[in-house]
């Protein structure tokens, strides 16, 4: 197993996971806007049992979109800053690979606690408990997906000055399938009395669409972006 | 002797601009003509009173030409990207940018012509109905791809990065469509009609084709006309347009 895509990508992964773990404080942010924000709803919400319980998908699954956003910002933007960004676009090592290793990265450590972190939330929100399983499973497909997304319009703006604001716009529009279905999927078990799995399995295909082509579009985006 | 086509004679500004100038009249005369045409078929040569709808499904007439131009604009925008993206000329990038606002201005006003015929028809302004959604996002994709142009300074980035971001969009928009409008295959619900162009009274779909190229040349015209302004804003450093802008007597 000693691919050239592989290795760089085996040494990325674990240079951008090392960078992750001298920098443990920001770990936490993501996972605390995330909270944050359902608990804004649950607050703004009348606090009935029966409407929280309808909208709990709903806004576990806004907030996991907002928190992926914000969290994007910073995938490549150290990198840019320091000039890292140049280095690896000039490297003789496949771009596909070097992007991939980044995203997964920034998903374990932005993505993966949200996951951890939902059912409890959910419970808060008074989610059923039968629809643990989907929340969990649809997250789980889910959020890779907006990871690999969103990096294609963290890539195209880069440097940009109006870049916060920026990137909701071009990347929300594209997030609508998978939020519907990922909503979809929990309440559709506990709601509609019908199977998930469409759902899930809906989720399952994005996931694998987007890890064949949206590093590759990351990686042409990003040679656009540093000229 | 047979000469040889040259594929790309009009792909350089310079030699696209005085055929601009000549096809914009001819544009603009035929949008004027057929949008009469169209008009006074649509108002006086169709049946007043359809079996469930009232003099309001008039718009008609405007509003499915304008949803019509609004999805095949984007799908022009996002094939000149790809042709810009890959034979690398300037004029395509030109053309896909001129067509965004166009896209955008009939998406809202697919959106608008539909919420009135809406709000008499079914009683209400907005519905989150399949194709209402889809329409809106299509808005917020054209949206994007304008704010992400006029947030680059660099012509030569604006180019490229909004035509990937047209790519992309084009790759979801088909997925996207289909995620609003059928989650479940179960639980299709929506307010439109399925498309019917077949029962339609003969005399309507006229009109309403009339209306689409109406509407087609308008677009030719003013998405031709836009190019113009920008290839002059662009190549402003060039001989040949402080040639042509110099003052002729």
């Amino acid at each position: 197993m000693n691919h050239p895509g592989l290795t760089s990508f085996k040494a990325m992964f674990k240079r951008d996971m090392l960078i992750a773990y001298r920098h443990r404080g920001e770990v936490l942010n993501p996972l605390l806007f995330y909270i944050l924000v359902v608990l804004m709803f649950a607050l703004a919400v009348e606090v009935r049992p029966a409407v929280l319980q309808t909208i709990a998908p709903g806004v576990i699954w806004v907030a996991a979109l907002l928190s992926a956003l914000l969290s994007l910002d910073s995938l490549f933007r150290s990198d840019y800053e320091d000039g890292f960004l140049e280095v690896m676009l000039l490297s003789p090592h496949s771009l596909y690979s070097l992007v991939l290793a980044k995203v997964l990265a920034h998903w374990l450590v932005s993505g993966l606690p949200l996951v951890v972190i939902a059912p409890l939330l959910a419970m808060a929100l008074g989610l059923p408990v039968v629809a643990m399983d989907e929340l969990i499973l649809s997250l789980l497909l889910g959020t890779p997906v907006l990871s690999l997304l969103g990096a294609i319009g963290t890539a195209l703006i880069l440097g940009l000055r109006s870049g916060g604001m920026m990137i909701s716009l071009l990347v929300l529009p594209i997030y609508v399938p998978v939020l519907i279905y990922g909503a979809g999927s929990i309440s559709a078990g506990f709601i509609d009395n019908a199977t998930s799995q469409p759902y899930l399995l809906f989720l399952a295909a994005f996931l694998v669409m987007a890890l064949v082509f949206a590093p590759w579009a990351t990686a042409a985006a990003l040679r656009i972006s540093v000229e | 002797m047979s000469e040889k086509l040259n594929w790309f004679k009009y792909s350089s500004p310079a030699s696209f601009y005085p055929l601009a100038d000549k096809m914009i009249p001819w544009f603009f005369m035929a949008a004027i003509l057929l949008t009469l045409v169209g008009l006074y078929w649509g108002f006086f040569q169709t049946p007043d009173v359809l079996s469930d709808q009232k003099q309001y499904y008039r718009i008609i007439f405007v509003h499915v030409p304008a949803a019509w131009m609004s999805m095949w604009l984007y799908i022009v925008l996002v094939g000149w990207s790809l042709i810009g993206l890959i034979f690398n000329t300037r004029l395509s990038f030109m053309l896909a940018s001129a067509i965004a606002p166009s896209g955008a201005i009939f998406t809202a006003l697919a959106l608008v012509t539909g919420m009135i015929w809406g709000k008499t028809s079914w009683g209400t302004w907005w519905d989150w109905d399949p194709r209402m959604t889809s329409e809106l996002i299509l808005l917020f994709l054209y949206l994007g791809y304008m704010g992400l142009q006029s947030a680059i300074s660099d012509p030569q980035r604006i180019d490229r990065a909004s035509s990937l971001l047209a790519l992309v969009g084009g790759v979801c928009i088909p997925v996207i469509y289909w995620s609003i409008n059928c989650p479940d295959p179960n639980q299709c619900a929506a307010l439109h009609q399925t498309s019917s162009l077949k029962g339609i009274e003969a005399n309507i779909l006229f009109a309403m084709l009339i209306m689409v190229l109406a509407f087609l040349a308008y677009s030719f015209a003013i998405i031709i006309m836009r190019v113009k302004n920008i290839i002059l804003h662009r190549e402003r450093n060039t001989l040949w347009v402080t040639e042509a802008l110099e003052f002729k007597p």
